[in-house]
């Protein structure tokens, strides 16, 4: 089996070909996931790149991306397959005049009467995938279960049908909030990898590829600033899409260089919490 | 390595983490495509394979230093595990090290010298000079003996009371005033100061880093690990937590309530089904020509209880009441009402503080400074709290209220008064009892948990978050 890494720098590199720039942590497990085969379950605070990793590593490898977004009440039918059943009907109505049922009853339970959902689209693929399983916080316990035999096997068994191999091994990824306790079964099955808020240097080499325009001066003070907001007691802490929004706006109103002031005036775009907003006006004008 | 690898996972379990046999096995694959020289990918390796719990990442990485420190490439070390060679051969080892991070002999540097250096690298966050540095003021100050049985704090604390560190960000913002020639404004001065601190933070790792292999060295990676050993988050108990824990497990408290609001609403909401909807049944009928072939059942709406929480907030039992109080405003949604009172021998009501800000640990730190608790003498007296409880507030008490009583029932030999919790219970839907002390130490000395448990639904344990959590779940 070849893999589609050669090495850790290699995903790095790759990755910030796309504009994303990885840590050591994400690259890593990014580039075990294709050599041992195995899910990465992505978990941390909302708003820190989990999902447009899954879409960057798609995006680097030249692969498609299928996704599934998960919500509370997802069943089979909507993450797996379903049985086309209008056409079984059809097919059923137009043999009528004849008495071939025993060409039928096998023939209507056949691949062209099957069709596809994301799960076993990713599977069934002739070309190279990405499978993006995005926020599976969200569904109930038991319909993790579903997830399990594709996650482990690669495989999708349909009891009237027979069990569906992959053709190729796509990439998975699984995001999580963390609303809940994933299950054990879960969690064992995946390489676990947690991303967390970048530090200072990342945040403002971010900033520097995602805002055009913006000034190594300004996204030097926007990090910091971010970083010292990050350390006071909210609610919820900035995120990075908050931070690129923040200096997006920053650029907009033309500032080169951001004082007290506008920083104030434009923390509602960083806080979404007016207790939140209150506070850090209150620290960053005031200080000693 | 596999020997290493075994010794690793099973002290990974001896701190409590669950560590399953296939991830044992994932670990055992993963760290084959992964060179062990490559220490940063090699850890999240083992991590990506090993922890699948955020919160116990911490552990990990503890645990990993003490069986990986030794094995970068500037420690290789001989396969004879005599303590004493290892010392030699690290300190040449470390003196070559030295000799490339700081472009001179360290050694020979005076006291002021070293100083200079090491506000030189603290400016501009020079990592490879901060190393050399701590191990240059390991070296020198925290006179380190193999085999002296003398725990790692020591000599972290003997090394940092010499360098003086907290002079230092004086001294650190004092350079950034000059440079820019004047004042700073606020804003700037306090990014300045951020930046100065967190680059202090990394030095003072650096120092505890290289005493931990050190000890690794002399003592041997089994025997360290074990004295490193600390709770995960969720079991430190909230009596005996230190200020660095404390921080932790507030951490710890947010993803919690998150995780245990969106539970209960879920429970709640699928809960057992409630009686025929008829109209939405005959609704959907008309989809089957008219047959009610698929029954609909309403949704129960089960009512949500009212809860007065009465906590004590004396000394030893303050952090538990705070963070009960904490965790169940947290989730004060799943709740019709709440209403909380602290005493420690008065009592006064402290609803308002949380109705008035939306910022719970600020209403906490209002509890602290401003509610009336101190009757007599600021001794803990059960008795008189609970009367005056209930001749104030008891008319309140209703079928439909749950009742929580915090503390440890310590009541420094006063009258018991228990007559009240026992009317408490009588017109109160539940009444509990949350103990933050092991139970083996219930009704010992002034404790007297036993007499007014015999009135209430049930005394718990709650030593740490994982207790607490267990029976607030139960609760709503």
């Amino acid at each position: 089996m070849s893999y589609r890494f050669e090495s850790v720098q290699q995903v790095r590199d790759g990755l910030k070909k796309v504009n994303y720039l990885a840590d050591e942590g994400i690259a890593g497990i990014a580039f075990l996931a294709d050599r041992l085969g195995k899910p990465v379950l992505v978990e941390g605070p909302a708003g820190t790149g989990k999902t447009q990793l899954a879409k960057s590593i798609a995006e680097m490898t030249g692969a498609r991306l299928i996704r599934l977004q998960c919500y509370e009440g997802l069943d089979e039918s909507k993450a797996l397959y379903e049985w086309n059943y209008k056409k079984q009907l059809l097919r059923i109505q137009a043999d009528k005049s004849s008495d071939a049922w025993e060409d039928i009853h096998d023939d209507i339970f056949g691949e062209d009467f099957l069709l596809t959902r994301p799960l076993l689209e990713a599977i069934t693929a002739e070309e190279p995938v990405v499978l993006l399983i995005d926020e599976v916080d969200r569904v109930e316990v038991e319909t993790e279960a579903l997830l399990l035999e594709i996650l482990s096997e690669y495989q999708v068994s349909i009891p009237e049908f027979g069990t569906i191999k992959a053709k190729q091994i796509p990439l998975v990824f699984l995001t999580s909030n963390n609303t809940r306790e994933l299950s054990e079964a879960l969690k064992r099955r995946c390489l676990f990898l947690h991303v967390d808020y970048p530090d200072m240097d990342r945040e403002k080499q971010i900033v520097l590829t995602k805002v055009p325009g913006v000034t190594e001066h300004l996204a030097d003070q926007i990090a910091r600033i971010v970083r010292s907001i990050r350390q006071l007691d909210l609610k919820k802490a900035p995120s990075v899409s908050e931070t690129l929004d923040w200096a997006a706006t920053l650029v907009l109103l033309g500032i080169e260089n951001v004082d007290a002031q506008q920083a104030k005036e434009t923390l509602h775009i960083l806080l979404k919490y007016q207790s939140d907003i209150a506070k850090a006006a209150k620290e960053l004008s005031d200080d000693n | 390595m596999l020997d290493l690898l075994t010794g690793f996972i099973t002290e990974l379990r001896n701190a409590g983490l669950p560590v399953s046999l296939t991830e044992n096995l994932d670990a055992m694959e993963a760290i084959q495509h992964i060179p062990i020289e490559d220490r940063e990918a090699f850890k999240y390796a083992l991590g990506a394979t090993l922890v699948k719990n955020h919160a116990h990442w911490r552990s990990f990485e503890t645990v990993f230093e003490v069986y990986f420190s030794l094995r970068g490439p500037q420690y290789q070390i001989s396969e004879n595990g005599d303590a004493d060679d290892l010392w030699r051969e690290m300190q040449e080892q470390m003196q070559q090290g030295e000799g490339r991070g700081a472009g001179g002999a360290m050694n020979s540097l005076t006291p002021e010298e070293m100083m200079q250096l090491l506000m030189q690298a603290l400016r501009s966050g020079d990592q490879a000079l901060m190393r050399a540095l701590a191990k240059q003021a390991v070296n020198r100050f925290a006179g380190m003996e193999p085999g002296r049985p003398v725990g790692g704090t020591y000599y972290l604390y003997r090394t940092l009371r010499n360098l003086d560190l907290d002079s230092m960000l004086e001294k650190l913002m004092e350079a950034s005033r000059q440079e820019v020639g004047g004042d700073l404004t606020s804003l700037e001065e306090r990014l300045e100061r951020d930046e100065h601190q967190s680059n202090i933070e990394k030095f003072k790792q650096e120092v505890e880093a290289e005493i931990r292999r050190r000890l690794v060295a002399d003592r041997g990676a089994e025997a360290m690990a074990k004295t490193l050993r600390k709770p995960l988050p969720e079991d430190v108990e909230f009596m005996h937590a230190s200020r660095e824990e404390m921080a932790g497990l507030k951490k710890a408290l947010q993803p919690l309530t998150r995780k245990l609001a969106a539970k209960l609403a879920r429970k709640r909401r699928h809960a057992r089904k409630g009686p025929l909807d008829f109209r939405n049944t005959v609704r959907h009928s008309l989809s089957y020509g008219g047959v009610p072939a698929e029954p609909k059942f309403k949704f129960p709406r089960p009512a949500k209880p009212e809860l007065v929480v009465v906590a004590d907030i004396s000394g030893s039992v303050a952090a538990f009441a705070r963070f009960t109080l904490m965790l169940v405003y947290a989730i004060q949604g799943q709740f019709s009402k709440v209403r909380s009172f602290v005493f420690i021998d008065g009592i006064d009501e402290v609803t308002e503080y949380f109705r008035a800000t939306e910022d719970v640990s600020e209403a906490i730190a209002r509890i602290n400074t401003e509610a009336d608790v101190i009757w007599v003498d600021g001794h803990s007296d059960y008795g008189h709290a609970f009367e005056v409880f209930w001749n104030k507030y008891g008319k309140d008490i209703s079928s439909r209220t749950t009742v929580l009583l915090l503390g440890d029932a310590r009541n420094n030999y006063h009258a018991s008064q228990s007559w009240v919790v026992k009317e408490m219970k009588q017109k109160a839907r539940h009444v509990y009892w949350l103990n933050p002390e092991p139970r083996s130490y219930w009704n010992t000395g002034d404790s007297i948990v036993g007499e007014y448990g015999s009135f209430t639904d049930g005394v718990y344990e709650c030593r740490n978050l994982r207790q607490l959590e267990s029976f607030v779940e139960k609760l709503a």
